[in-house]
């Protein structure tokens, strides 16, 4: 089991999460973060003086999955998530030890698993 | 705005002041002699109050504007506002007032900037009807020229360049809106020769700023992500419902001036009534909006009930000084029913943010319309202009006009206005870059944002981060790069 955490602009979320959802993949999280990397700043001007802002919004996507499935989730980010352009984020993967679904209590991989039904009614 | 336009525009601010205008002390004389009428100043009185609140109507149109945005290009609204009101100002006494209210078929030519007009009664005779000084009428027509403008911008939010809010505002105010409302209410042809009844201006004001609108909506485009690649429109919400509701609120306050004072004077006894038909559709515009939009969505839309309300003031605009106070509830609530089935029209092809299109043209046109229907004699005989309507006469002659002064006046302003911006687009531009878009007007076309809490986060706003350039990187906060782009490696 990987989680993979991907750092990205916010308009590149909602094609990922439908390209993931056709796949199969509905299940992730994601939250409004800010963050400094090569992007430069933005100056404020106000009233004739200034204020740098160095951290620049951006959306964190979590999303935990079998191990087989990480590329799947990697291209998929990937390619909506390129501009070319400085800023574009980043994607990390990292080891998961163990997953429980709450609603049963069980765990292993099978609580990740993807959802074919759920992809037959987003495509329907 | 570029540094060329302001130089320009410094300019011809500058060019203005430098002729010589003396306004026409047209009372004062009289009152040094004891012989100034008490009426004059009654009336003046009445219309000056009249005049503040229409021109308070400008911070309705902020607000309202400002909630239907998101906070992103909240603060823009603020700055466009102000410019577009103080543009209409100076251009209205230079030459917009002149060609709005002067003698003429076409238009008017005396009272260049308020000078050398003579006996005031005269040169704008349409307005003899009332002894108010001119000052006084001048500020209150001003203020409809001011609101005309306002409208135009309600389809350009989140999107457009801040400098075409300024070429076109000084060819709006200059020359569009004194033309087309000298036509309508000014003493024009639509008015002496064929008796067009618009009595505070669904068409003169509002369809003449809903007509601007569409020209410059068709040729700047719908906001990046309205319509989906389905070709479905997606809602974007506004930010703020109560600062919405306030600005719906300062509009319906302020139209207590816009059509009561359309009478242009107190001692005929006449603005009383007119408040009330105002307010009786007002009121029913509301609960008709209300209950069509229950109808089609199943909800109670508190945008809906606002702009219910928006959408049957313009419509009794018109015919308020025209019609008995039992047909206002009808016409409010006939403009109540428009209002959310045009905006659901609308909206499937043309990303209007705030429904102007809707309230202000749509309304505006049925308002025109509906003195064709329900003018009563006694009133058009009293006001002088055109017949009663088809529910008194029995004849379709009032209803004709009507609808040829709006086809005539929609015609040439969006001619006109299409031009125009057809020309600044070709020049300056009408829309900022995607980039622009997606990260705010307020901070890509005014370098602040309308609500810096919102965007920055709070370590950065105590303010030890320094200005970008000025200190070298290896001293720049927290480990970050210099703020200049690094090259991909």
């Amino acid at each position: 089991m990987k989680k993979v955490e991907a750092y990205i602009r916010h308009e590149a979320f909602e094609p990922i999460r439908m390209d993931l959802l056709h796949l199969g993949f509905p299940s992730l999280s994601i939250s409004e973060v800010k963050g400094s990397g090569r992007q430069k700043g933005i100056t404020e001007r106000y009233r004739g003086a200034e204020l740098t802002n160095w951290l620049r919004p951006k959306v964190k996507l979590e999303c935990v999955v079998a191990t087989r499935d990480v590329p799947t989730i990697v291209d998929t980010i990937l390619k909506h998530a390129r501009t070319g352009e400085i800023g574009d984020g980043k994607v990390f993967v990292m080891p998961v030890e163990e997953a429980y679904r709450i609603r049963t209590g069980e765990s292993g991989e099978e609580t990740l698993q993807a959802h074919p039904e759920v992809a037959a009614e987003a495509t329907a | 705005m570029t540094r060329r336009t302001g130089a320009a525009l410094l300019g011809a601010a500058l060019a203005t002041v430098a002729l010589p205008a003396v306004a026409h002390a047209d009372t004062l004389e009289a009152a040094n002699n004891g012989v100034l009428p008490q009426s004059v100043a009654i009336n003046s009185i009445w219309v000056m109050v009249a005049a503040l609140l229409v021109i308070f109507m400008q911070a309705g149109f902020a607000f309202l504007e400002i909630g239907f945005s998101r906070a992103k290009n909240a603060g823009t609204v603020v700055a466009k506002i102000l410019t577009n009101f103080s543009i209409a100002g100076l251009m209205y006494w230079a030459v917009g007032f002149a060609f709005a209210f002067g003698a003429g078929e076409l238009m008017g030519t005396s009272g260049f900037f308020l000078n050398d007009y003579g006996d005031p009664q005269e040169a704008f005779a349409v307005m003899g009807l009332s002894d108010a000084t001119i000052e006084t009428k001048w500020l209150f027509q001003f203020s409809f020229c001011a609101v005309s403008l306002a409208i135009v911008w309600g389809t350009t939010l989140e999107r457009i360049k801040f400098g075409v809010y300024i070429i076109y505002a000084i060819v709006f105010a200059g020359v569009i809106y004194p033309i087309a409302s000298h036509w309508v209410f000014g003493g024009g042809w639509l008015q002496n020769n064929l008796g067009m009844q618009d009595f505070a201006g669904s068409t003169a004001v509002h369809l003449v700023g809903a007509t601007g609108a569409l020209a410059v909506l068709l040729q700047l485009g719908a906001r990046r992500g309205k319509y989906g690649s389905d070709g479905r429109p997606r809602a974007i919400p506004g930010h703020s419902m109560p600062l919405f509701g306030l600005g719906v609120l300062i509009l319906w306050l302020g139209w207590f001036g816009f059509n009561p004072g359309s009478t242009l004077g107190a001692l005929d006894g006449r603005f009383p009534e007119v408040a009330l038909v105002t307010m009786l559709a007002a009121g029913a515009g509301v609960l008709a909006s209300i209950a069509t939009a229950y109808w089609k969505t199943g909800t109670i839309d508190i945008g809906m009930s606002g702009n219910g309300a928006i959408g049957a003031l313009v419509a009794i605009t018109a015919p308020s000084g025209y019609v008995e106070a039992w047909t206002a509830p009808v016409i409010g609530a006939i403009a109540g029913v428009i209002v959310p089935l045009g905006v659901y029209a609308i909206d499937r092809r043309l990303d209007d943010p705030v429904g102007a299109l809707t309230a202000h043209g749509l309304c505006g046109v049925w308002g025109t319309l509906s003195c064709g229907i329900f003018t009563s004699p006694r009133l058009a005989e009293y006001n002088a202009f055109g017949d009663g309507g088809l529910i008194y006469t029995g004849s379709f002659g009032q209803l004709g006009t009507q609808a040829l002064g709006i086809v005539v006046v929609f015609a040439f302003v969006l001619t006109v206005s299409y031009v125009t911006f057809w020309a600044i687009k070709k020049t300056y531009g009408l829309r900022v870059t995607a980039d622009e878009e997606e990260a705010g007007l307020d901070i890509s076309e005014h370098g602040m944002y309308g609500y810096p809490e919102q965007f920055i986060p709070a370590p950065e706003l105590v303010g030890y981060s320094a200005a970008p350039g000025r200190v070298p990187p290896r001293e720049t906060p927290r480990g970050a790069s210099t703020p200049k782009e690094v090259p991909v490696t």
